[in-house]
């Protein structure tokens, strides 16, 4: 379990949390490597089904981030976001995943050291969970 | 003599922003001349913005970025004007450019000089609370994204051949130190001025400690603290001992409406705001509990939605204390601690661990220079002077003012201030729109539908800034092996001239039909390689990127392995997704000419003319059988300014206005269409096809006749009680009888700023207290009492409210557990009014009654809302796109708004807001087509299930039931790609294009594959 490095999948929304990733670059944050980032427009755009589909193809962990309540570039789609994923997360502790590989938060373009902060919270966790096997296809 | 179809602007602050892409997008050429080396002005320093708490940065950046790359603004930094020839129509700038010492066409802002540079210097974007380097950038959002060097500091430029290491690191060989300061000339036919304003320095006033004490701060140097790309990195921390404050002070109008010493007679207008922003985010920012107390002399929280923000920031516990500060001293613990006096006459002692100056503003020195320079007149307060009825007009023509130049503003206003001044400029030159802008040609576009994939992959060593940590050659070489990858190749620079070039030759040659660029950011370089590839003759949409620098090299410094397979797994990543990608058509709707006006009032007039006047035609409708709304019923502006005068001269131009046809008697009965093709039914049953269309419908004025209001005053009861509206009919007429009034009271308030109706009106206080300094003029032996609870009068109109108590006046303040009662006896008026001072209650006889019952918003105003798709907020105003930036926008688009259905205001904002709302209108109607978004929605009809769970969801209302199928349809110009619809859809129905579950889950794929990821 030592050497156990975790996959993430990251959804960020393009206008606020890639963004913010792309201030902790401009800043030198330094975070852990484990984070595969997926740009989509809105974190209204990530559906149940997305998540589900990285959990069943072999990621340990599954990060999504939007604007923060307010800052939606298209108004209301984080809201959204957050209504989904309180009822997806309901149905992953159901069947047996644990609550802290899913994962959701509000990144606003200028928080960088936010968003390295996070990962490396997300990171630790999810290494101190272990390898997720529950939803894999192989299984 | 044809006019020059160029602009200058003057300033870069987020109105000469604003004006500069205004100007672009209606077909004009601007020259952004800024002085400091990046644009942004003062939004880019802030933390947050009120009273929607949004980030400063976030919301700003797109606006900034839109102008760096936008063709027809060219920017021109480190720059100013000395000198001014010619005249409106063909103006020539003499304009002096600064050495940057770093060559803007080669710096790739990979930030190598700024971390070689030993020299380190107070950083004036922090107010000095942190440090920068000799060679930097202003701040990581900057625009242009160059750096620069500093003449005054750096060691070379000191002593040539001393240091230089920013030449031998720059991997650009972008470092010139030879730069010199060169003199350049612009033509342009108008000039906008928008150099904002600088703020008051609290030096010069001892009692704040200012610059003595260390942990007295102005509320701007706190921004700085609060933000989190800030010198603390957004901790909360107080500048002496890096402490956590616990308790901090906010000293309102420090150097704003008072006469002493340095200060100035005006109110800063948005002060008020700030500081409780500023208290509402500190106590977000802290842990454990912050106590946080404003010192104030009035809460001027007078624009839209901001009494709800002082009334949620009161309940949270923020304390408001009403007093001027004595003094501050500090005490051996870096404390300070505040003296003050409260209206009880009570000195009172306390102790903060920060105090923040909520330092006003005053006309930059620069400012004052360049009005020399351009021979324009300023105002007793050094305001750029303009007209009441044209806010932009500066006494020079050609020559327009916007933003804080002309007079406190804040950011909306400011931004609405910049369309107004754009329409005034296009209004002198457009006959030569579209003469002086860019056009790009390109080739035609390949069809490569039939085609099967052939990914071309180019990897970018960013000079070094990739390659030293990524291994750039494995991953081109990991990258030949991945499936229909048919070319790839590593560039030094793939965003240089020469490589963009040589990207365009090698798609033709190869035929690539996809593209992977693996470098830096897409919010940054993505358009620049779209565009490369439409020079191929390629679908823009063809192109994916993997962020290898910004969000893997950069951040994986120390685990260069790690980062090496990560950009693979990128890499990977990206080929699978843009395999499946499609051309996506160039969407664009064709634009009907003419423009839709609602509402015959001063705003909709103004709207209607300003857009008339440049050749489009206009169909002007009002509800009732007479233009000119409530300015009918004014007696004068709080300048002064006879309105009807001004209104019979505009109401003659719209009737004889040969592109206006005036609909009157007429209300909106039907709206179908969206953008560029409208179709809009009437009242009378007759059709309009129009464009765009602005909603200026008014507000109506309250009456205090509602019985379950708490407070009436004997309206309607007593026939000496009247409304302030009324008190201007008899103005009007003539029927003031000053002889037999000797004591009159005014009432504030009256029916705002209540739980039942909680907005405040903003107008009100400024038209109680210039009509009762009218009617002490008539005879200044009468007694006038204002009753009141915070005396608005904001900005430059704080004149009135020191020529009132010069001239005897007397102000009497209550709170609300203290309203007036009033009662009468035999017909007489007998007024119970609190005296603060004295602590009780007193007894007036007024002969005469005044209530400033304020502004509410059309009954019916919801009703035409839901026809144009738009909103309202809580009190029943229209609600526009956004509060801060897009003021005059609705959400639904080439819909606008103006005037009182957006919040009450005064005639001279009202005037400014519709030359806005129509500056805006004209960036639609300038162009025979304008571009819809090509990333939509599409409905597969034959999953969907019609539940209708999208339309709920769409914040665009583009969705809607297809009469003729039964399923839902995408409205593709009113769709914007959000994909809020597309994760909703319970069928998998619905895909947005190149964006739907197949693209996005083989990129989740991809990047999990075992083979590379670690083990």
């Amino acid at each position: 379990m030592e050497n156990f490095e975790p996959k993430i999948i990251a959804f960020l929304c393009t206008w606020c949390s890639y963004a913010g990733a792309d201030l902790a670059g401009i800043s030198r944050f330094q975070y852990a490597p484990n984070i595969r980032i997926i740009k989509t427009p809105c974190s209204g755009r990530v559906s149940p089904q997305m998540i589900l589909a990285a959990l069943m193809q072999g990621a340990d962990g599954v990060l999504v981030s939007g604007c923060h309540p307010g800052d939606c570039h298209y108004m209301t789609g984080n809201l959204f976001a957050r209504r989904r994923f309180a009822l997806l997360k309901g149905l992953l502790e159901f069947i047996g995943i644990e609550k802290d590989r899913v994962n959701f938060t509000w990144v606003s373009a200028s928080e960088g050291e936010q968003f390295a902060k996070i990962v490396n919270e997300v990171t630790k966790k999810i290494k101190e969970l272990g390898p997720n096997k529950k939803l894999l296809y192989e299984l | 003599m044809r006019p020059k179809g160029s602009v200058l602007v003057v300033g870069g602050g987020i109105s000469g922003v604003q004006a500069s892409l205004d100007l672009a997008n209606s077909g004009f050429f601007v020259h952004l001349i800024e002085k400091k080396p990046s644009i942004g002005g003062k939004m880019a320093q802030l933390d947050k913005t009120f009273p929607t708490n949004d980030c400063s940065a976030c919301i700003l950046s797109p606006k900034l970025v839109e102008a760096g790359r936008h063709p027809n603004i060219k920017l021109h930094t480190l720059s100013e004007i000395v000198e001014l020839k010619g005249d409106v129509g063909d103006f020539t700038a003499i304009v002096k450019q600064y050495p940057r010492y770093i060559d803007t066409s080669k710096c790739i802002a990979c930030g190598a000089c700024a971390e070689k540079c030993p020299k380190k210097v107070e950083n004036e974007f922090d107010f000095a609370l942190g440090t920068r380097k000799s060679a930097y950038i202003p701040y990581p959002q900057a625009v242009p994204l160059k750096y620069l060097i500093d003449k005054e500091s750096c060691i070379w430029l000191k002593n040539p051949g001393r240091c230089g290491f920013c030449q031998k690191v720059c991997p650009a060989g972008a470092v010139n130190f030879e730069d010199t300061e060169k003199i350049i000339q612009i033509n342009a036919g108008a000039v906008i001025i928008s150099t904002g304003y600088t703020t008051f320095n609290p030096q010069s006033l001892d009692y704040t400690g200012y610059k003595i004490i260390p942990n007295v701060v102005t509320a701007l140097e706190f921004e700085r603290i609060l933000s989190p790309s800030g010198p603390c990195m957004g901790h909360l921390e107080r500048p002496s001992d890096k402490k956590v404050p616990k308790k901090i002070a906010w000293l309102q109008c420090v150097g704003s409406r008072s006469m002493s010493r340095d200060s100035k007679p005006y109110c800063s207008s948005f002060c008020c705001m700030y500081a409780i922003k500023q208290a509402v985010i500190s106590r977000e920012h802290s842990k454990e509990h912050l106590s946080a107390s404003i010192f104030y002399m009035d809460m001027r929280t007078h624009g839209k939605d901001f009494e709800a923000y002082y009334n949620r920031a009161k309940k949270s516990g923020i304390n408001f204390i009403k007093a001027r500060v004595h003094n501050i001293v500090p005490t051996h613990e870096g404390n300070v601690i505040i003296r003050y006096s409260t209206p009880d006459k009570k000195i009172n002692y306390e102790e903060f661990d920060l105090a923040v100056l909520s330092t006003g503003i005053e006309t930059d020195l620069s400012t004052i220079n360049l009005a020399r320079h351009l021979n324009i007149e300023l105002d007793d307060n050094n305001f750029i002077k303009t007209e009441t009825f044209n806010p932009s007009k500066t006494s020079r023509n050609g020559i327009f003012v916007c933003g804080n130049a002309g007079s406190p503003k804040d950011i909306p206003q400011s931004v609405m201030d910049a369309s107004a001044a754009s329409v005034n400029v296009s209004g002198f030159i457009f006959q030569s729109r579209w003469e002086d802008t860019v056009n790009i040609e390109r080739p035609k576009e390949r069809n490569i539908s039939a085609e099967s994939p052939k990914i071309g992959v180019f990897v970018c060593h960013c000079g070094i800034n990739i390659s030293s940590v990524v291994d750039v050659k494995a991953v081109s070489e990991y990258a030949r092996t991945l499936k229909d990858v048919a070319f790839v190749q590593d560039n030094i620079f793939s965003c240089s001239q020469d490589t963009i070039g040589q990207m365009v030759n090698i798609i033709k040659e190869k035929s690539l039909n996809r593209v992977v660029v693996a470098s830096c950011s897409p919010r940054t370089h993505e358009a620049l390689f779209q565009e490369t590839l439409e020079d191929a003759g390629l679908n823009r949409y063809l192109f994916e990127m993997a962020n290898i620098r910004d969000q893997d090299s950069w951040v994986h410094k120390d685990n260069p392995e790690k980062a090496t397979r990560k950009a693979m797994d990128l890499v990977r990543m990206a080929v699978n997704r843009v395999r499946s990608y499609n051309a996506l058509p160039f969407n664009s709707v064709g634009v009907n000419k003419t423009a839709l006006v609602i509402g015959a009032g001063v705003a909709g007039i103004t709207a209607a003319l300003s857009i008339a006047d440049q050749g489009f035609p206009v169909v002007l409708v009002e509800r009732k059988d007479r233009l000119g709304g409530h300015a009918n019923k004014f007696f004068m502006t709080w300048q002064g300014d006879d309105v009807r005068k001004y209104l019979d001269n505009i109401t003659e131009k719209v009737k004889n206005h040969p592109n206006i046809t005036l609909k009157l008697n007429n209300e909106i009965s039907d709206v179908k269409g969206s953008v560029g093709r409208f179709s809009t039914t009437l009242s009378d049953g007759s059709q309009i096809d129009h464009g765009v269309a602005i909603v200026a419908i008014g507000g109506e004025s309250y009456k205090p006749k509602d019985k379950n209001l708490p407070h009436n005053y004997l309206y309607n009861q007593n026939p000496n009680v009247m409304t302030l509206l009324e008190l201007d009919q008899k103005f009007l007429k003539n029927e003031i009888d000053a002889k037999n009034i000797n004591t009159a009271v005014f009432i504030h308030c009256v029916g705002s700023r209540i739980p039942q109706r909680p907005y405040c009106s903003r107008v009100c206080c400024t038209h109680a207290i210039q009509r009762a300094i009218e009617l002490k003029k008539q005879k200044p032996l009468m007694k006038i009492f204002m009753l009141y609870r915070d005396i608005r009068t904001f900005g430059v109109i704080e004149r009135l409210y020191t020529e009132a108590r010069e001239l005897g006046i007397l102000f009497l303040r209550h709170d609300t557990e203290h309203f007036p009662v009033v009662t009468e006896e035999n017909k007489k008026i007998i007024v119970l009014a609190w005296d603060e001072v004295l602590q009780t209650n007193i007894e007036i006889h007024p002969d005469m009654l005044v209530l400033a019952s304020g502004v509410r918003p059309r009954d019916d105003a919801k009703k035409l809302a839901m026809l144009f798709k738009c909103a309202i907020n809580q009190d029943g105003y229209l609600l526009e796109a956004h509060l801060k930036l897009r003021p005059v926008d609705f959400a639904t688009e080439g819909i606008f708004l103006a005037g009182l259905c957006h919040y009450p205001k005064f005639i001279d904002e009202s005037v400014s807001q519709a030359m806005a709302a129509a500056g805006r209108a004209l960036t639609i109607l300038s162009k025979d087509v304008i571009p819809a978004e090509s990333i939509v929605a599409n409905v597969n009809i034959q999953k969907c299930a019609a539940c209708a769970v999208c339309i709920e969801v769409c914040p665009y209302k583009a969705i809607s039931m297809d009469e003729k199928t039964g399923k839902a349809i995408v409205n593709e110009t009113l769709c914007k790609g959000c994909g809020a619809c597309v994760a909703g859809c319970r069928s998998d129905a619905i895909i947005l294009k190149n964006i739907g579950n197949i693209e996005i889950i083989s990129a989740i794929k991809a990047g999990l594959e075992e083979t590379l990821f670690f083990n």
